[in-house]
């Protein structure tokens, strides 16, 4: 006993010492990895500041001008917002339609490449490589470059929009889907296989019930993110709320109370189904 | 033996589990059934039919075909006179004096022969143009006066030649050419980016990965002033028709947007997340009015934020970042004061008992629970920003997003396009692995005790 304590009173010196140095090592390099980060975000703001159009100084202080703008503007035809809103209601419904069915395409596409690149669930095994890249291509496009190609062969409208969403829900909803799928319990699934059912009842019957709450769940969110996009694919040249924001932007002053009658039916929707999806959300991943 | 109805119990539970069965079975019919008529909704909704009759199927096949192929367009100026060869029609990929490509044989002053692929070729004579296609003769089309004449070996008009009275154009296998009083032109595809590396007009152009990689370790200059290496170098990244170096410029600029919007919103919104959490403010006030901020913020979304924001700034990758700056601040406020709200309250009090201050408690009690949640988010975000800063950029007009809408506007680039698209998705997988890279690195340091 003695003779341990001892060793150690003679050890802990040298444990301070290094003990010491390490912290001040650490020390050191968070200091520098501050610095370089603190470095990284003045120069690379000063690199954004001087590569546009209007320097940040210059645009602070009119950051309020347009806004007030719309404001008095639509303050001033405060009577013609509602029925202005009715007007745009379709474009709405449109910008919503295409959410709900990019993220309904997708989320089915994403069930189908999941399960085909999960280990142990896969119906080709050798094969999931091969799915797993295409869901990362798909997750890696952004939608502006499939919805802008598709509307120079479709024209516009809210179909390119949809397949532009919806391709990429596939990639990002397949990668989460497979995450899910590798917690499923493979138990039901071998009870399944051992009566002799094919992949697709071995899937249906012993992966979905098991895995569909959590599935649910992230392609809610998902429906979410891409109420917001398909909102601003509009802007770029599809159809919905966002099409009908460009116009009535792009007729400049004496327009705004259009601007303003859009901008609040896109936040009280975006706020409406944010709501909606985390209360589901919350629901879902709670039950099971 | 009891039968099962007789305990009153039991027959209750037996109730409930038929009736959960059947309300799951009334589920699974029902999902599809909803999910059928939805889309049926839609058909009709979206007009699909009026989008099949609109469908230009034409511009796709020109899309697919330009994405990998280039033209080479052979003009005889009619009002002019003279012959030019020119890569895309571009004035920058105009062949110089006495240098044609190998498919072109100049016979004269304003004659050329050009072989096109498929066994067709076509000859320039002046402003008459004579088409030969194998199996069927010569098409010659020629300008007289003010007309066009048009002359078929059996005198009809097949469906591939479209002849009006100023312009007659023929879509051969091989190629096309139109005859129009302006001009006399041949076009020829062929495979592969033409001019990817040099223009016609470096010294490099036309040279083999050998070559070029010995010209670069002689010590013979091709220009006079520079080294090889940097003559190389320089004419890569000068190139005119490919703008590698916008184009890189525009890569960064996209990248930038993401990094500074993320990072910014990230360094907004702690502080302010300390505001929002129920465990760090007991001002209830105080605690409402930050998390209504957070919410309008996030429910404005970026759309709106982007052109409110390029009112005021203009154009440039500094409003795409603050756009995404204004937006995450309220994602990550939300999401960090959540994380704040679940901080076990034991190493606070660890610290506290050593008689440190409010800062250091937060230093070294909160801070190193909340960073893996914090760091996990933010570079989540960083990937996923990549992509929105592409979006942005369309809009407010800056980096890669507004190359790609500018290029996709003016509907015959479709070769940049493909090579905008190509570089956009490196982009993003680049950001996403190294996002990834990062977090597995940063968070797995964290846990070994930092």
């Amino acid at each position: 006993m003695t003779e341990t304590a001892l060793g150690h009173d003679a050890e802990s010196p040298k444990l301070r010492e290094a003990y010491t140095a390490m912290t001040r090592t650490r020390q050191m390099y968070g200091g520098i990895v501050l610095i370089v980060f603190v470095a990284m975000m003045t120069s690379g703001f000063m690199l954004a500041d001087s590569r546009n159009a209007g320097g940040f100084w210059g645009g602070i202080l009119n950051i309020f001008i347009f806004p007030g703008e719309v404001v008095s503007e639509a303050a001033e035809k405060v009577a013609l917002l509602p029925a202005l809103m009715v007007k745009f209601f379709p474009s709405l419904i449109e910008t919503v339609n295409i959410a709900a069915a990019s993220t309904l395409v997708g989320a089915l596409a994403a069930i189908v490449l999941s399960l085909l690149s999960t280990r142990g669930l896969a119906r080709f095994p050798r094969l999931i490589p091969l799915f797993r890249r295409l869901m990362d291509i798909s997750r890696a496009v952004p939608e502006i470059v499939v919805a802008l190609v598709l509307i120079f062969v479709l024209g516009g409208g809210p179909v390119p929009a949809m397949i532009a969403i919806a391709f990429h829900t596939t990639g990002a909803l397949g990668k989460l889907f497979s995450e899910v799928n590798e917690n499923a319990s493979l138990k039901p699934i071998e009870g399944l296989a051992s009566v002799g059912a094919s992949w697709t009842q071995r899937m249906l019957l012993g992966v979905v019930p098991q895995v569909a709450p959590n599935w649910l769940s992230y392609a809610l969110l998902r429906f979410e993110i891409n109420i917001r996009a398909s909102a601003i694919l509009g802007f770029v040249g599809s159809g919905g709320i966002g099409y009908d924001l460009k116009n009535a932007f792009s007729w400049g002053q004496g327009r705004y109370d259009e601007v303003a009658a859009i901008f609040i039916l896109l936040f009280l929707t975006i706020v409406f189904f944010d709501q909606l999806s985390s209360h589901y959300r919350n629901k879902l991943v709670g039950k099971s | 033996m009891t039968a099962i109805a007789d305990i009153p119990a039991l027959s209750r539970q037996k109730d409930a589990a038929t009736a959960l069965l059947a309300r799951k079975r009334l589920v699974a019919f029902a999902a599809p059934v909803v999910i059928l008529a939805y889309f049926v909704y839609l058909f009709f909704a979206f007009d699909i039919p009026d989008l099949l009759e609109r469908a230009r199927m034409d511009n796709a096949a020109v899309l697919v075909a330009d994405s990998y192929s280039h033209k080479t367009h052979i003009t005889h100026d009619n009002r002019t006179g003279g012959l030019s060869i020119a890569i895309e029609g571009e004035n920058k990929g105009t062949y110089p004096e006495g240098m044609t490509p190998d498919f072109v044989t100049l016979t004269g002053e304003s004659t050329a022969r050009v072989v096109l692929t498929a066994g067709e070729n076509a000859e320039i004579d002046g402003p008459t143009l004579r088409y030969t296609v194998p199996g069927y003769g010569t098409v010659t089309a020629t300008v007289e006066g003010r007309e066009i004449l048009l002359e078929t070996p059996d005198g009809a008009v097949p469906d591939w030649i479209s002849a009006g009275s100023s312009r007659v154009t023929i879509s051969g296998k091989g190629g096309r050419a139109s005859v129009t009083r302006a001009r006399t032109e041949v076009f020829r595809y062929s495979f592969g980016w033409e001019l990817f590396w040099f223009t016609l007009d470096s010294p490099f152009y036309g040279k083999l990965p050998t070559e070029l990689l010995r010209l670069a370790l002689s010590g013979d200059r091709v220009v006079a002033d520079k080294s090889n290496l940097a003559a190389i170098v320089h004419d890569v990244w000068n190139n005119a028709m490919w703008r590698h170096k916008d184009v890189l410029w525009a890569i960064f600029e996209t990248v930038l947007m993401a990094f500074l919007g993320t990072m910014g919103a990230a360094i907004v919104a702690l502080p302010l997340a300390f505001l929002a959490a129920r465990n760090f403010t007991p001002v209830a006030a105080a605690r409402f009015g930050v998390r209504r901020l957070f919410d309008f913020v996030r429910g404005v979304d970026g759309l709106i934020w982007t052109i409110i924001l390029s009112r005021a700034f203009g154009p440039g990758p500094l409003t795409g970042s603050l756009a995404i700056l204004l937006t995450d601040t309220g994602s990550f406020g939300k999401m960090f004061s959540e994380a704040l709200e679940n901080v076990d309250n034991k190493q606070i009090e660890g610290i506290a008992s050593t008689g440190a201050k409010p800062l250091q408690r937060y230093r070294f009690g909160v801070i190193p629970q909340i960073t893996p949640v914090l760091l996990s988010q933010v570079l989540y975000y960083l990937e996923s920003n990549t992509r929105s800063a592409t979006i942005i950029g369309a809009i407010t007009g800056g980096g890669i997003g507004l190359l790609l809408t500018q290029a996709i506007i003016t509907q015959k680039d479709w070769e940049e396009v493909a090579y905008y698209i190509i570089l956009i998705i490196a982009m993003v997988m680049v950001m996403d692995w190294f996002s990834g890279w990062l977090r597995r690195r940063l968070i797995a340091g964290d846990e070994s005790g930092r």
